[in-house]
């Protein structure tokens, strides 16, 4: 693991895989370290925000250093079942671009599981990687100004669900009635990093 | 019910607090007053909660009545007309506080003790005008509730303290994740020469315009996290420096970071006015 400077009060760990990045943000969750007021994972980075008040940038390095990465650590935020109707507007075209039946590309997305790696693009969108092989989807060449909450979909080795509507350009394969960002619930997202995600087709 | 009435906004104003710090994970950002100094400063003065709601007032041009007996005060851009800068002052019920247009500096923060009591979303009453969280920008006709404050009123009824600078400005940097994306001339162009800030900037960052700087590394950077005072490089190669409506993260490599202290002074940086980031 690389630690690269972020600045005075942050610092930014680079690992080798998204696997690394779920187990180094398992064992930050699972035992804070002191002075450490955030923890940002992505896909080959975590990144570690201080409170320089607490404990200063070399310190925190010199504890993250020490910390053992939980190994396996898919799945250690409990498990979200999400409905899906499964009638999105790219469901044909992913379905093309795979030469199979769009009820294949149904069976593959509720035949594995997901576990959610990290948050980004707007909150409480979580990018959910599956089980086994990663999945390659290229996003669709004209994002959409509007995609609707709920939309259920699929880029580059993720998916995910639009939390609120908003502009996008995964390729969309359905929709959740469920709502994954609820700013009146505690927490407010769903999909958080670690979260195990089942996607199940309904009517 | 203590309030205060909004007849004029100018440009911008919006309610700010310490922001949501710690939700990085979930995709949140910590949002909250552009310039925390003045922010708390304000809150200080009043004897109000660090985390307590004030607003933000962007190139003034605020008007307030008071619906009650309050106490007021102004930090930051100080405002043609304000009475209350750096130093409390009572505005009675009906009577009004009119902020002109600051000679210098960019946001004013009018604290109101008690704090403005609107309603708190995920733990801040702070409006992130990235991600569309928190109360909406403040406009005119609306009336802000005012909290009780539960401290005392501090001693001290005046702070002593250099108003934002107009001209060129100077503030540090320190190399960024991605240094190593650029070229040695890049990082020297960057922490030599002077960056115009421009019109497009706003409360997520400061948009710099110069000589564009050249990337060393092609290819994609896979989305990482930051945090404000982040200096990004997008493909155009002029720099983004991110205030507090920060993306919490980005896939454009950050070349520095201009130290966490330094920040506050770039929320006072308006259009036009250049920036240097000395290394």
């Amino acid at each position: 693991m690389r630690v690269l400077p972020s600045g005075s009060t942050a610092l930014l760990v680079e690992v080798e895989s998204l696997d690394d990045v779920l187990g180094l943000y398992a064992a930050l969750v699972d035992e804070p370290l002191p002075g450490v007021v955030d923890v940002v994972p992505a896909a080959r980075t975590v990144l570690v925000v201080t409170d320089p008040a607490v404990a200063s940038l070399p310190d925190v390095e010199a504890s993250l250093r020490r910390v053992r990465p939980r190994p396996g650590s898919r799945g250690t935020g409990g498990t979200v079942e999400l409905p899906v109707h499964y009638d999105g507007a790219d469901l044909a075209d992913v379905a093309a671009l795979w030469d199979v039946a769009p009820d294949d590309v149904v069976a593959r997305h509720t035949g594995t599981g997901w576990t959610v790696a990290f948050c980004g693009f707007a909150p409480g969108f979580g990018y959910c990687t599956p089980d086994g092989e990663p999945w390659d989807v290229p996003r669709r060449s004209t994002p959409r100004t509007r995609v609707p909450a709920g939309a259920v979909g699929l880029a580059g080795p993720f998916s995910g669900v639009y939390p609120r509507e908003s502009p996008g350009g995964w390729q969309l394969i359905g929709r959740t009635d469920v709502a994954v960002l609820d700013l009146g619930r505690d927490p407010a997202a769903l999909l958080r990093p670690g979260v195990r995600v089942r996607f199940v087709a309904v009517p | 019910m203590k309030a205060v009435t909004v007849l004029a906004t100018g440009p911008l104003t919006t309610v700010q607090d310490l922001g949501r710090p710690g939700r990085g994970a979930l995709g949140i950002g910590r949002s909250g007053a552009a310039d925390r100094a003045a922010a708390a400063l304000a809150n200080r003065l009043l004897g109000n909660d660090p985390d307590a709601a004030l607003l933000e007032v962007t190139l003034g041009g605020l008007v307030l009545r008071a619906e009650a007996d309050l106490l007021v005060v102004t930090t930051g851009a100080r405002c043609h007309g304000a009475t209350a800068h750096n130093a409390p002052v009572p505005l009675a019920a009906g009577r009004e506080l009119r902020l002109g247009g600051p000679a210098t500096g960019l946001r004013t923060y009018v604290g109101l003790r008690g704090g403005i009591d609107v309603e708190p979303v995920l733990g801040s009453r702070s409006t992130d005008l990235l991600s569309g969280l928190g109360p909406p920008v403040v406009s005119v006709g609306d009336v802000l509730p005012v909290g009780h404050a539960r401290q005392p009123l501090p001693d001290t009824e005046l702070a002593p303290l250099a108003d934002p600078p107009g001209g060129e400005v100077t503030v540090r940097v320190l190399p960024g994740p991605r240094r190593d994306w650029f070229a040695d001339d890049a990082w020297t162009a960057l922490t030599t020469r002077p960056w115009t800030v421009t019109a497009e900037s706003n409360r997520i960052g400061l948009r710099l315009d110069g000589e564009p700087l050249r990337r060393e590394r092609e290819g994609e950077l896979p989305s990482e996290g930051m945090v404000r005072g982040a200096v990004q490089v997008p493909p155009s190669g002029l720099p983004v420096l991110f205030l507090a409506d920060a993306p919490v993260t980005g896939g454009y490599p950050v070349i520095g970071y201009v130290a966490d202290v330094d920040v506050d002074r770039c929320a006072q940086l308006r259009p036009g006015q250049d920036l240097r980031l000395r290394s």
